[in-house]
């Protein structure tokens, strides 16, 4: 019975602040929100990875090699340990879209003549697969078809190995091991210039010169086998065919991307909301310690009537976890709603077939646990202060308060003020310590503010950098195999070009130790004007005539230092494995490349002038002309628009970095809301009497407003700057997280990121400004007068 | 007295509270007159309805049905803000719990009206018609109850207000402080001729007042004037 009363009180209590409680709910929905979003879309993203890696069998080693006869296959079987074997011919081809001027290459890989690969299955997403007889047939990654609108029953034209071809198109397919579709060398994926086909053996075969041979080879290995020892097998069994290394699923290009990617976006998934929800519990626990403190009489009563601390602590925490419970429960819902969209953006980005969107228990159990435990932290300590003393004493009102003078007016400046500034002052100057408090909780949401928004800035100057400081040429040209220096001339030549320059670029695997990472050696000419090495100033480096330079994030990986000798296996030709001397680490935010003089490297391979492409800048009037020319250069397997790149780039990431930062921008702002108007809401529950007595002395609304905001505004301005600097700070964590061989993201913050995080936590003390407003007009004047407190 | 000209007039002022389902009826038709320079105590039991009188007549509080005419304003028809501006500019409330403002010390409790006020005093003089010219820069904390309500005292009058309105002034005061107050408040009326209306449940106060009002029920039950008034020095309670 009695009990029954306290939670009739508890429910009052609920009723009579509705509006500050579902303030300090909205405050924890955005923190749990945020991390459901986060967790949840990772969750799905590795759930739905592996389950299509499983279902699609996707290869454990991949090889390329130069040409061996088919019957190398049994001896391969023969491996311990491999399960099954697939050979296949790979061909890099470019092709020719009709209405569509820029050059596009892409991988033809070979499907066994009736369609059915044993491993690396495709998902058919339209269409057919591949009828045997057909020579003509072909099947074209899902994101190309989309990216050129191409239907089953188009026909595409390419140019394998010099001769031309027209296929037919009959399906539209993803693949797991191209899941993360990128031109090797590129640095973003390009579906519009990139693309991926797939084409029965024989025709292939045919074409390529191939008949009876195959120039790659997949494995599925049993469980429980040594991967190193079959990869070293495998490697002996294909050298005399020219291979050139086998590896396992962690240096396949398109699972390492995806992984790079998956794990940046994890950490960024983990620490992000993890600082989203400790500033909200954080918050949660100030406001909750505070609305209890008004609470203090109502305790002592509670006391007085015989209820024990326990009894009255229990009643008091329940209020608070009605609170935060609606809040988690408004966050978990908005969380899994948002997810589920983010995860389907993601599943979009990353060429997923379908999405298996999966809300963990425990997700849902952390966040509730870790928002629980902040209230309940808040709540106890103020129940604690208030239990503490003896009920008569609690009874009392609290004895007026000691103020003195603040330190500005011992200086003399008290001139300075009117009376109501001098109580804000004073205000501030008894209770720093929850003007501290305040301005903190402030300072964070403007701090996460920053945090929500700083990406595009650091993605935009990264882009600047790289492509308008580091790579300055207008296209890259690769050529089908590495040729003699003359090629330049013959390019050079072309309408348009207005300047080139030759690479020699080699695969290779570094060693340095035990560890190792496989990467390619650009070889770039001496001080050359269309590729420039940066320092960390953005200042250019000469490169070293003798010497391998590496990428600061390479160098990490391998412990490298300049002066260390690393150890040099080319992945190419004859496959030589020289010793190099590091002259220089180089920053750069993208990719994991080396770098060698042209010339240095040449002498390295034992070569005499030799380009594997060249860098040109070309009069932008002749381009369209330029790509007709370079389309019907046989011996050119590829070209990269820089524009082009850089567009495609901000065309793909631009979505998902809008739809991050909004997500963001939303719940950091409803964080700053509530912790504003809850400051507001509490200053005015604490201050009702002095602010009354003003209004009957004669004081307008706005004059004893200006009191109360102006503290409020004055915690705000104090608040900002700091939460500037906490924003920096948790960029600074958050990139270091970000980290990946895909790139560094570099720690830049524009100004217009600060003034936008500034305007939004003003525009929270405005808005909660408003609403004090209103409820001043409320004030008890009469009621003032007769009550000690 | 009543040569004098009429501060205040009320006719049939009524004043009920609804309060849901009960309606509680504070005030059943006063009328009534007070006088420039006239102390005047409005004397009657707890709930006798002179609160809700002096509140109506502070511009606190608006009437249920009647008129209450402040020289020739009519209260009864003033908006929000132009019952702030009387406050602001013609009244000076003192109220039995002080009602300082704890962050700001005597001077400046004063002067928080005095900077909003059109013809005020200076602090200091207001502080030093109370008695409290020495205590100019202490804070309430570390000022008697007494001398906290002549600093209240202090903020009421230096704003030269045209009436004084006390609501029990010495209630939470013992006799002697409480003397040391109305002597105060004796002090404003005689020498700045500022009309004071105090308003009591002690009886011995009435002895102080040119009239007393007695109120009971919500009515006037009667009104008499001390043909000699006494000093407050002279009262016992």
């Amino acid at each position: 019975m009695i009990i029954k009363a306290l939670d009739r009180k508890l429910l009052r209590d609920l009723a009579g602040m509705w509006g500050q409680a579902l303030a300090i709910a909205l405050v924890i929905a955005s923190g749990v929100s945020t991390f459901v979003m986060s967790l949840s879309t990772m969750d799905s993203l590795r759930f739905t990875q592996q389950s299509f890696y499983r279902d699609y069998r996707f290869a454990d080693v991949f090889a390329s090699l130069k040409r061996a006869p088919q019957s190398l296959a049994r001896r391969i079987a023969e491996i311990p340990g491999v399960e099954s074997v697939e050979t296949r011919v790979i061909a890099t081809v470019t092709v020719d879209i009709r209405d569509f001027p820029e050059p596009v290459s892409g991988q033809l890989v070979s499907l066994p003549d009736d369609g059915r690969a044993s491993m690396n299955r495709l998902y058919l997403r339209q269409g057919r697969l591949i009828a045997s007889g057909h020579d003509d047939e072909v099947i074209i990654s899902e994101a190309f078809a989309q990216a050129h609108r191409l239907q089953p029953g188009d026909s595409l034209r390419v140019t394998i190995n010099g001769r031309r071809k027209s296929l037919t198109i009959v399906g539209a397919a993803l693949s797991p091991e191209y899941v993360y579709q990128i031109q090797p060398g590129a640095l973003f994926p390009d579906y519009q210039r990139y693309g991926i086909f797939w084409m029965g053996r024989t025709p292939l075969g045919a074409a390529y010169d191939m008949d009876g041979a195959f120039n790659n080879v997949v494995l599925t290995l049993r469980a429980r086998s040594s991967l190193p020892a079959v990869i070293e097998r495998l490697d002996r069994l294909l050298e005399p065919y020219g291979g050139l290394g086998a590896y396992g699923r962690d240096e396949q290009l398109s699972h390492k991307y995806l992984s790079s990617e998956l794990k940046q976006l994890e950490n960024m998934a983990t620490l992000l909301p993890v600082i989203f929800l400790s500033v909200a519990a954080f918050l949660l626990n100030v406001v909750v310690s505070r609305l209890l403190t008004l609470q203090r009489e109502q305790i002592a009563a509670l006391k007085a009537f015989g209820y024990g601390n326990r009894a009255v602590g229990w009643h008091y925490l329940k209020l608070v976890m009605a609170i935060a419970l609606v809040g988690v429960a408004l966050g978990v819902a908005g969380g899994s709603w948002m997810g589920h969209g983010l995860a389907s953006l993601y599943q979009d980005f990353f060429k997923f077939p379908y999405l298996h969107y999966r809300l963990a228990p425990w997700v849902i159990a952390a966040a509730a646990l870790i928002s629980l435990a902040a209230a309940a932290l808040g709540a106890w300590q103020a129940v604690r202060r208030a239990a503490r003393l003896p009920p008569a004493q609690a009874m009392r009102p609290e004895p007026p308060a000691h103020y003195r003078q603040t330190g500005i007016e011992r200086l003399g400046l008290q001139g300075l003020f009117s009376q109501p500034t001098r109580m804000i002052l004073r205000q501030l100057e008894r209770q720093p310590f929850k003007a501290l408090l305040t301005s903190l909780g402030i300072a964070f949401s403007c701090a996460i503010l920053i945090v929500g928004s700083f990406q595009k800035d650091a993605i935009d100057y990264m882009v600047r950098v790289q492509f308008g400081l580091s790579q300055r040429d207008d296209m890259t040209v690769t050529f089908v195999e590495p040729t003699s220096s003359r090629a330049l001339y013959d390019l050079l030549s072309l309408p348009g070009v207005e300047y080139g320059e030759g690479f020699r670029s080699v695969p290779v695997r570094l060693r340095l130790g035990h560890r190792s990472y496989r990467t390619g050696i650009q070889g770039l000419q001496a001080d050359s004007d269309l590729h420039r090495l940066l320092d960390t100033r953005l200042r250019t480096l000469s490169l070293p005539p003798e010497g391998i330079v590496l990428t600061d994030y390479l160098g990490k990986k391998l412990n490298a230092q300049p002066g260390d000798v690393i150890t040099v296996e080319v992945l190419e030709g004859d496959r030589p494995i020289r010793k190099v001397p590091v002259a220089a680490l180089v920053s750069q935010f993208v990719g994991l490349a080396a770098y060698m003089d042209n010339t240095a490297l040449n002498r390295l391979l034992r070569e005499s002038n030799t380009l594997s492409g060249a860098y040109l800048t070309v009069d932008k009037r002749y381009q369209p002309m330029l790509y007709t020319m370079l389309k019907d250069t046989p011996r050119i397997a590829g070209t990269v628009i820089k524009q082009s790149a850089i567009d495609s780039f901000y065309e793909t990431m631009g979505d998902n970095i809008l739809v991050f930062a909004f997500i963001n921008t939303l719940l950091a702002g409803t964080i700053a809301f509530g912790v504003v108007y809850n400051s507001a809401r509490i200053s005015l529950s604490e201050r009702g009497r002095e602010l009354a007595s003003l209004r009957v002395l004669g004081f307008t609304r706005g004059e004893v407003s200006y009191i109360l905001l102006g503290e409020l505004g004055l915690l705000t301005l104090l608040g900002i700057p700091p939460g500037f600097a906490i924003g920096r700070g948790l960029c600074a964590l958050l990139i270091r997280a970000m980290q990946s061989e895909l790139y560094r993201v570099p720690l830049v913050t524009e100004p217009s990121t600060y003034s936008f995080a500034a305007v939004v936590v003003l525009s929270a003390t405005v808005v909660s400004g408003g609403l004090i407003w209103r409820k001043l007009a409320g004030l008890d004047l009469v009621g003032v007068l007769k009550t000690r407190e | 007295m009543s040569g004098n000209a009429t501060v205040f007039h009320t006719h049939g002022l009524t004043k009920v509270y609804d309060m849901g389902e009960v309606q509680v009826q504070a005030l059943r038709g006063i009328d009534l007159d007070l006088y420039a320079a006239e102390l005047v105590v409005l004397l009657g039991a707890s709930g006798s309805g002179k609160s809700t009188l002096l509140n109506i007549l502070g511009g606190l509080d608006t009437a249920t049905a009647g008129e209450v005419f402040y020289r020739d304003h009519d209260l009864t028809q003033a908006t929000e803000r132009a019952l702030t501006d009387y406050r602001r500019y013609h009244v000076g409330f003192v109220f039995q719990f002080y009602n300082l403002i704890p962050s700001l010390t005597a001077r400046e409790n004063v002067a928080i009206v005095t900077e909003i006020a059109k013809n005020p005093m200076r602090p200091e003089d207001a502080l030093k018609r109370v008695g409290l010219g020495d205590r100019l820069d202490h804070f309430p904390a570390q000022l008697s109850g007494g001398q906290q309500q002549r600093v209240a005292i202090a903020r009421a009058i230096a704003k030269n207000p045209a009436v004084l309105l006390c609501d029990e002034p010495t209630g939470a005061l013992d006799s002697s402080t409480g003397i040391v107050v109305l002597e105060a408040l004796e002090r404003i009326n005689r020498e700045l001729g500022t009309t004071t209306v105090v308003i009591t449940h002690n009886a011995a106060i009435a002895d102080m007042a040119d009239r007393v009002i007695h109120l009971s029920d919500g009515r006037i039950t009667g009104i008499d004037r001390n043909g000699a008034k006494k000093s407050p020095r002279d009262l016992h309670w």
